[in-house]
């Protein structure tokens, strides 16, 4: 993990409220697994912290590192208005990605709102046909042509203004889903619903958790969870940062 | 030209220069390595050690505020005999000086953790009387000036190693507490830890941290350190460690003309992973720059009549 000023190949809004950046960064694009994140640094006198986002895919001929964001407060308003051309401070790869074990054939992939994006990533690198269900607040979804690039793409909106009307574990229970791994990002409801449903058909899963963060590189201890571990109490505060942001969905306690 | 010294020394041991970083921001040391080199710090100050593993607080711990943060990790660490195994050993591959930082619940922890430390090979002891963040413990010994005196006491008397008291800003006269620390055996004050702050969400209409209430760290705070490092500077005859809000050199220099003999790097490093050594190279070009031969020179510089 370094730090870099890289400058900006593209940063154009991709759905009402999301934003995707490309940037020129050939080291963390060749070093980078799917599921890791980069701090995106502000640099403004008020908004001090890094802001933490997903690497949604990376482009290793190129160099390039693509990053879909959700503009949110200060840091990613500040970030959408940056052109082609300027320059941003970024580190990574950070944290520990998703693992890919050898036997799987079946992935099945299931994102919510902005744990979309590094879908795309992880879908690229399985080389393997995957199944994505994508659960949507009622935005209108993003990335579901290009996620069906890599497999069929069932979408449940809450609304239901696109798709299934829904979360999108009921989605997926109306569909029979089934598979050998699940890997998931979103917020936490959704990872709860999915850490239960397939604890119920005994999938392994792989869940990739959001906290605030303050350094992003395991020294604040700012950004922890409850994973489950063999002590006295049953469970260590992790960092998200460090340890994860991806956990296996059995070790960890959502409380 | 004069030549330009950086070193500075506290209780007998020699600094190469004045940087340190702040206890809790800096991990062990190991996440910093890859963007900065550690043998240009003058000190590593560790996150704060306890003699058995803390959980700390529940998140969310981490709050951002205008200028700075709010933490509210209440000191989780892994406990004396990890920072024994792995993070001195570490360290010490690195030409700085190592302080460790303890934390207790009562006097018998504090103690108990200095009589650990004191047969290790670090360099000195930061006993931190000010974490905001712990209900007991912590701040309840660094906001009484009574209990300040006794616990340096009760750690003195185990501790043959440099020991520096950290003083809490959320007291009405600090300089009383630093001259109670000192009248009890402290080599050195290091101040400001964090400040006491709270941030509510309009939205969800509920305090931001889990905890409530938590730490404010950041440029924000440097003000009101840097007032308390001029007081404190001017009540006590030992070294004084200043820290709050340092980002950038001319914010250390700051501290150097209050009367501060050496300063503490902290949340900085959340915002820029390189800002301590940038502070150290800066405060070398700023004293050749003004024709500053020592710290002590700074110390002695600002014109306050
Ligand atoms: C590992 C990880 C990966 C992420 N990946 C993405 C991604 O790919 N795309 C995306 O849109 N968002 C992602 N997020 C969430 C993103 O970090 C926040 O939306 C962003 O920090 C908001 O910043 P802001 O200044 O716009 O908002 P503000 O509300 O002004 O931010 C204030 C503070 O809160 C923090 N914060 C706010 N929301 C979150 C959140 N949900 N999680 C963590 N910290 C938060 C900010 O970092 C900042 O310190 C990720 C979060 C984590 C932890
Ligand atoms: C996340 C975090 C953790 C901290 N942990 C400790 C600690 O363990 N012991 C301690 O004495 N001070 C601790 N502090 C206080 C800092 O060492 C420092 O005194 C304070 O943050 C002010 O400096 P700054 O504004 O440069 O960060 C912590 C501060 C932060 C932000
Ligand atoms: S954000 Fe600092 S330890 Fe994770």
């Amino acid at each position: 993990m370094k730090l870099f000023i890289a400058s900006i190949i593209q940063n154009h809004a991709i759905a009402h409220g999301i934003y995707e950046m490309v940037i020129h960064a050939p080291e963390i694009a060749l070093h980078a697994v799917p599921g890791q994140f980069v701090n995106l640094y502000p640099h403004l006198e008020s908004t001090l912290l890094p802001r933490p986002i997903s690497i949604s895919d990376v482009d290793y001929s190129g160099g390039h590192v693509h990053l879909a964001y959700a503009l949110v407060g200060t840091g990613t308003k500040l970030f959408a208005t940056l052109r082609v051309a300027d320059t941003v401070t970024v580190l990574g790869p950070l944290g520990n990605g998703y693992a890919i074990p050898d036997s799987i054939q079946n992935p099945l992939l299931v994102a919510g709102g902005v744990g979309t994006p590094p879908m795309i990533f992880l879908a690229r690198s399985l080389r393997m046909p995957v199944m994505i269900y994508l659960g949507f607040r009622s935005s209108t979804p993003y990335f579901v042509e290009r996620l069906a690039e890599f497999g069929v793409v069932r979408v449940a909106t809450e609304d239901g203004s696109d798709g299934y009307k829904g979360n999108v574990v009921n989605l997926m229970d109306k569909h029979g889903a089934e598979g050998d791994i699940v890997y998931s990002c979103g917020p936490r409801p959704m990872l709860k619903a999915v850490q239960e449903w397939s604890k119920s058909k005994h999938i392994p899963t792989q869940l990739s958790l959001e906290e605030r963060m303050g350094c992003g590189i395991g020294s604040c201890v700012g950004c922890i969870v409850k994973i489950k571990e063999n002590n006295y109490q049953g469970w260590n505060y992790k960092k998200v940062c460090h340890d994860g942001p991806v956990f296996l969905g059995e070790k960890v306690i959502f409380s | 030209m004069k030549r330009t010294d950086l070193a500075i020394n506290i209780a007998g041991h020699e600094l190469a220069n004045p940087v340190m970083t702040c206890s809790g921001t800096f991990g062990s040391g190991k996440e910093y390595c890859s963007f900065m080199d550690l043998n240009m710090l003058g000190a590593v100050v560790c996150k704060g050690i306890s003699v058995l593993p803390w959980n700390g607080n529940p998140p969310p711990r981490i709050a951002e505020v205008y200028g700075g943060m709010l933490n509210s990790v209440g000191l989780q660490n892994s406990g004396v005999d990890s920072f024994i195994a792995n993070d001195i050993p570490f360290l010490r591959k690195f030409n700085t000086k190592i302080v460790a930082n303890l934390v207790g619940h009562s006097l018998s922890e504090y103690e108990a953790v200095a009589q650990r430390l004191n047969e290790t090979d670090i360099d000195m002891m930061e006993l931190n009387i000010s974490c905001p963040n712990v209900r007991e413990g912590g701040a309840t010994f660094g906001t009484d000036t009574r209990k300040a005196a006794e616990i340096t006491t009760v750690v003195r008397r185990v501790c043959t190693k440099p020991l520096i008291v950290k003083l809490s800003p959320n007291v009405t006269n600090i300089s009383e507490i630093a001259i109670a620390v000192e009248s009890s055996g402290a080599d050195a004050v290091s101040l400001i830890n964090t400040v006491l702050a709270m941030r509510i969400d309009i939205y969800r209409r509920r305090p931001v941290l889990a905890q409530k209430v938590g730490g404010m760290s950041g440029p924000a705070v440097k003000p009101i350190a840097i007032r308390m490092v001029y007081q404190v500077a001017r009540a006590v005859k030992i070294p004084v460690i200043g820290m709050g809000g340092i980002r950038t050199p001319e914010d250390a220099i700051e501290f150097l003309l209050a009367g501060a003999s050496a300063v503490g790097v902290g949340s900085s490093h959340f915002f820029n992973p390189q800002a301590s050594v940038e502070v150290v190279n800066g405060i070398r070009s700023y004293m050749e720059g003004q024709g500053f031969a020592s710290i002590r020179e700074i110390n002695e510089a600002l014109i306050d009549e």
